[in-house]
């Protein structure tokens, strides 16, 4: 049984890592990332079987694929806390001669990251290759990737929707960060995604949908009855509804902070509504 | 003329043929195709191997991020699709999961260039040497005939790092050796010569042999240079040449921009400027006939070489 209270306390000291990490590079993209805090907290401390350690091929453990790479700060800050690499480095996010570049890559050899994204619509064939070659080196740990919904509009995504379908990739489990934001407005001014659950299920997919993608306890259980339908034959999708800026009231239910870092005066009212829990960086 | 043509043969029969071999010899290697498996001579692999072989559909991009992923894990994964549809479609996809992301990742194109043929400019490139090499750390490979590009399959699985392996759809001479040996990144002198340095690759190698053969007989002495490797390119084995010759020209079935010509041209122009003439298409597309015809209407043959020779001795 998961420790709530520990991971609650860790969300927030993640947010704050996002937060400080965009205000001093003055750039980054913390609403997605914010967004997304719960999930990533509870998949790499409550739900991934992981090695110590970091290896690129990653046999014998679960891996993550993260195709939405602009919410690098929270991918990066829960690397760090997990123990990939020290936190401190956090400091380094998107400066000159860093491995925490402004997208994540494996060029500069940063451990936990297994391909770049940031040039969207990839990371679901990626992780569909990784699931392949885990059935081929009959490896029975899973993988995982995250995609925001607005990359659905990119047309890759749908070659491997169907492929994982018609070949049962059923080691698969796929999560949509659901929080009906782009940069250029709402999904449905940009371009709607129709209903979504419907396509995913017209592929052959199986569909699980959290309401309260942003309630640690939500995604832990949508999270674990994803887990056991793995093996049967389908992939698994999780709609994920979260909202954007969660936890800082100024940069919820906007796209405004899609891509934007908060200036002083801002970050001192986002920090002072996330309390420090385990130590800033 | 010490090579002699053993047989007609297209140069994908050598991949295939390649291929066959590495999925008894290699456990590792695994071969993904976008509904060309005929096209590509990937049935015997996937023949032998059905649970190593992934048939993706008219689906190119899924498939290179496919490759990608499954290099995770310890796989060699070898895509095959028609090279307009393994470069240009999926030159994003490409770029960042595979070539930024080091992905061990071998994209095999046939049917490049014209001799194509009758399909037209649509499934015709002439830009794909030129875009593949500008990508960082991605090695490229176009082979001159079927035994090379048997020996080329067998080398780029034992070399770690993304590979472009470009190949051809007509039955063309075969003339390097039977199961010999293939360094990549290495020039293969085929003919020593004085007057001039003839560089050639693909399918205009054979074709080069035929052009020094013919300006032997005007008494004009031809030193022809096989690169198969375009990146990284051998730059010894061209200054040494344009040392000895004096002039160079280049050969191949690409658009003279982004191809091996110009590839050769930084070389001299940094390390020894030389004379150099560019036989290969002028910024065009193509379009439909037989391989012969649109090698000869483009200049691409034997006879545009000796022209070419010719020229670029005037301006030595």
């Amino acid at each position: 049984m998961a420790d709530i209270k520990k991971l609650e306390d860790l969300v927030i000291q993640v947010r704050r890592d996002i937060l400080r990490q965009v205000h001093r590079v003055n750039s980054g993209h913390p609403g997605g990332s914010l967004g997304c805090t719960e999930f990533f907290v509870a998949l790499y401390n409550e739900v991934m079987d992981r090695k110590d350690g970091f290896d690129m091929d990653g046999k014998g453990e679960d891996l993550f694929f993260l195709s939405n790479g602009h919410i690098s700060p929270v991918f990066y800050s829960v690397l760090a806390r997990a123990g990939y690499f020290p936190v401190n480095e956090l400091n380094t996010f998107r400066h000159i001669d860093s491995r925490l570049q402004g997208h994540p890559t494996t060029h500069e050899g940063l451990p936990g990251i297994r391909v770049a994204s940031g040039s969207l619509g990839q990371g679901i064939s990626v992780a569909i290759g990784a699931a392949e070659t885990k059935k081929l080196n009959q490896d029975s740990h899973l993988i995982y990737a995250l995609c925001g919904d607005g990359e659905l509009q990119e047309g890759q995504n749908w070659e491997a929707i169907m492929y994982a379908a018609g070949n049962k990739v059923d080691n698969l489990i796929v999560t949509v960060d659901y929080n009906g934001q782009q940069i250029d407005g709402s999904l449905e001014q940009v371009l709607p995604l129709g209903n979504l659950k419907a396509k995913f299920e017209a592929f052959g997919w199986e569909v699980l949908e959290v309401k309260e993608g942003n309630n640690l306890e939500a995604i832990l259980s949508t999270l674990k009855t994803a887990k056991e339908k793995t093996g049967n034959g389908k992939p698994i999708c999780i709609l994920m509804h979260t909202v954007m800026g969660n936890g800082v009231d100024f940069m919820m239910h906007t796209h405004a902070w899609h891509g934007k870092a908060p200036n002083d005066e801002q970050l001192e009212d986002a920090l002072s509504q996330n309390p420090e829990t385990l130590g800033d960086y | 003329m010490k090579y002699t043509d053993t047989g007609k043969k297209d140069t994908r029969s050598g991949f295939g043929a390649g291929l066959t071999e590495l999925g008894k010899t290699n456990k590792n290697v695994v071969a993904l195709c976008a509904d060309l498996t005929g096209s590509l001579k990937m049935d015997e692999f996937k023949a032998n191997h059905p649970e190593r072989f992934f048939q993706v559909g008219i689906a190119e991009a899924n498939m290179i991020g496919m490759a990608a992923g499954m290099t995770i894990g310890g796989k060699i994964p070898f895509t095959g699709t028609f090279a307009n549809f393994s470069t240009g479609r999926v030159y994003d996809q490409i770029r960042q999961s595979v070539a930024y992301s080091g992905k061990n990742v071998k994209i095999c194109a046939s049917h490049a260039g014209v001799t194509l043929g009758e399909d037209g400019a649509t499934h015709q490139i002439l830009e794909d040497i030129g875009l593949m090499k500008m990508l960082p750390g991605m090695t490229v490979i176009n082979t001159c005939d079927y035994n090379q590009t048997k020996a080329a399959t067998l080398a780029i699985a034992e070399h770690d790092g993304p590979v472009y392996l470009r190949f051809g759809r007509p039955k063309v001479a075969n003339f390097t050796p039977e199961n010999g040996t293939f360094e990549i990144g290495k020039a293969v002198m085929l003919q020593e010569g004085t007057d001039v340095t003839i560089v050639a690759t693909g399918h205009l190698v054979w074709e080069a042999l035929q052009a020094a053969g013919t300006l032997q007989e005007q008494g004009i002495s031809a030193e022809v240079i096989n690169i198969h490797t375009i990146k990284p390119l051998d730059d010894e084995a061209i200054i040494t040449s344009a040392k000895k010759t004096g002039c160079v020209v280049t050969a191949e079935e690409h658009n003279y921009l982004g191809g091996l010509g110009e590839s050769v041209a930084r070389v001299l122009a940094q390390q020894h400027p030389t004379p150099q003439e560019f036989v290969a298409t002028q910024d065009t597309f193509g379009e439909s006939g037989t391989p012969d015809q649109l090698m000869d209407k483009y200049g691409l043959n034997a006879n545009a070489i000796v022209k070419a020779s010719k020229k670029v001795l005037d301006r030595k």
